[in-house]
């Protein structure tokens, strides 16, 4: 049988993959495989746009590049067992799959809190699919607890009160996106968030779902007609059971995207745990919407060179993390690691207020590792990405 | 190449002038302004543009 690379994940870091493996120069055969029905979607408007109701179903579908035209889509199919030494899956219908070159690109699934109590209600946000049964459920009036006060749960919050719902986030932490942004940034927010009617239930705990309400660690019940479970994700990758791979955190990888002692084997997208010498050799994975292109552009060049024969270039791989949020009218943007950073210094605006834009470093040893920006026009966005690469 | 950005969808994140200075930028009002027509040798910037665009506004006709 001719060369084939399998990318198993069709989501954007699947595609991207598929689109980079092409552009690095591989034309032989390529079938992604994805568990979902649809083909690549863009997941952050699910808790914008789509959840608002503003964008359908259709919107949110990724342009494909004309170079991927003939890549085999076998949607609606999980991969469900790997043998990496055979170079060979296993699919739900039961077919075997051979591969020449494998590329992990299967994400992360929410996870679900491990409380005891009836299903019915609970919701979570990772699909589409999740989206649209819930935005089925937003309505005035009703009551919506979010557990989960991350930027999902806040983007949640935010989107469930324009839809005129009554909105209670519960975090155990006592900031809303304090890991993310620091607890300045993370008050400002919350103050935000409370002006427009969101009620924040901060340093509890749900121990309990009951009928039409959750029940907090304080052993108070908060009457609920939904609840939306965001309190994080977990990285699919039980297929790789088996194989002798490290898989405590998603599929650890070199700098390469490769997985450890297997050439022909790499890792991109949420599934990724890779190091970024712009910080430091700690592998991480780093669930933000400019991973899978970075890493799909790495994984692609170093299997198409391990597939070809060729050397790898020996350039470095030190990509700048990004990342956005809408909540309300504010865009909070991002560019670097702000969470590496152990002292914040302001650089613009009012923080308290939040009022005009405003903009924190982030320091790691006096140099800057982070900057988040809120309600800052894009033009001066260039001006503190470089602020964070410069350093 | 033909250059369309669906400015419904456009909310001035910025990224594609990153990606390709030549022909997005942003302007000091912190709209977007580009080139519907730039050169052939630009394609492969332009096509960059057009995937880290968060709302995928960039539309790219031959
Ligand atoms: C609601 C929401 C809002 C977001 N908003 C933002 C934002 O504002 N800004 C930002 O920077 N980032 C945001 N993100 C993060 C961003 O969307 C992700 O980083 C990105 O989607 C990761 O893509 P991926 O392809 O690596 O993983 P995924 O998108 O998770 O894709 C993996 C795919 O693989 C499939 N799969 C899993 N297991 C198997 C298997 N065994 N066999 C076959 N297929 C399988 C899955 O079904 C899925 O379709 C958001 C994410 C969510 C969920
Ligand atoms: S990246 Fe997209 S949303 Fe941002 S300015 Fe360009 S076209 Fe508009």
């Amino acid at each position: 049988m001719a060369a084939h690379v399998v990318v198993a994940g069709a989501g954007m870091a699947g595609l991207r993959a598929a689109e980079r493996l092409r552009a690095e120069g591989w034309d032989g055969a390529v079938t992604v495989v994805g568990a979902e029905p649809h083909p690549p979607y863009n997941r952050p408007p699910l808790s914008k746009e789509v959840l608002a109701g503003r964008a359908d179903a259709g919107a949110t579908a990724l342009r494909r590049r004309g170079s991927v035209e003939d890549v085999c889509w076998e949607l609606g199919r999980r991969v469900v067992a790997a043998s990496l030494a055979d170079r060979a899956l296993t699919l739900d219908d039961g077919r075997r799959l051979a591969y020449d070159g494998l590329v992990v690109a299967t994400g992360l699934r929410p996870r679900r809190l491990a409380v005891p109590g009836p299903a019915a209600g609970r919701h979570v946000l990772r699909t589409l699919d999740d989206a649209l049964a819930l935005r089925a459920e937003l309505a005035p009036g009703r009551r919506v607890v979010v557990v989960g006060a991350g930027f999902v749960g806040c983007e949640v919050a935010a989107t469930a009160r324009g839809h005129g719902c009554r909105v209670t986030v519960v975090e155990p932490l006592p900031v809303p996106m304090e890991r993310a942004i620091g607890p300045e940034l993370g008050e400002a927010l919350r103050r935000r968030h409370e002006e427009r009617g969101v009620r924040f239930l901060t340093g509890r705990a749900v121990t309990a779902f009951a009928p039409g309400a959750v029940v907090l660690d304080d052993g108070r019940t908060v009457p609920a007609d939904v609840v939306v479970e965001a309190i994080g994700s977990v990285p699919n990758v039980e297929w790789l059971d088996g194989n002798g791979l490290d898989l405590s955190d998603g599929v650890l990888c070199d700098d390469r995207m490769r997985v450890e002692g297997r050439p022909e084997v790499v890792a991109v997208g949420d599934v990724a745990r890779f190091p970024n010498p712009r910080y430091d050799d700690v592998p991480r994975r780093v669930e933000h919407w400019c991973v899978p292109a970075d890493t799909a552009r790495r994984a692609a060049a170093t299997l198409a060179a391990h597939l070809a024969g060729r050397p790898l270039d020996d350039a470095p791989f030190a990509p700048l993390p990004s990342f956005w949020s809408d909540q309300y009218d504010l865009r909070l943007q991002s560019f670097g690691m702000p969470a590496l950073g152990d002292r914040r210094v302001p650089l613009e605006g009012d923080a308290h207020a939040l009022t005009g834009g405003v903009a924190m470093a982030y320091h790691r040893d006096d140099r800057p590792v982070g900057v988040v920006l809120i309600g800052v026009p894009a033009s001066r966005h260039r001006h503190y990405r470089e602020l964070v690469t410069a350093s | 190449m033909k250059v369309t950005v669906d400015l419904d969808k456009c909310q001035d994140h910025g990224q594609c002038a990153i990606a390709a200075p030549e022909v997005f930028r942003i302007n000091d009002e912190g709209r977007l302004e580009f080139d519907d027509a730039p050169a052939e040798e630009l394609r492969d910037a332009v096509e960059e543009a057009a995937d880290v665009c968060p709302v995928q506004a960039i539309l790219i006709e031959d």
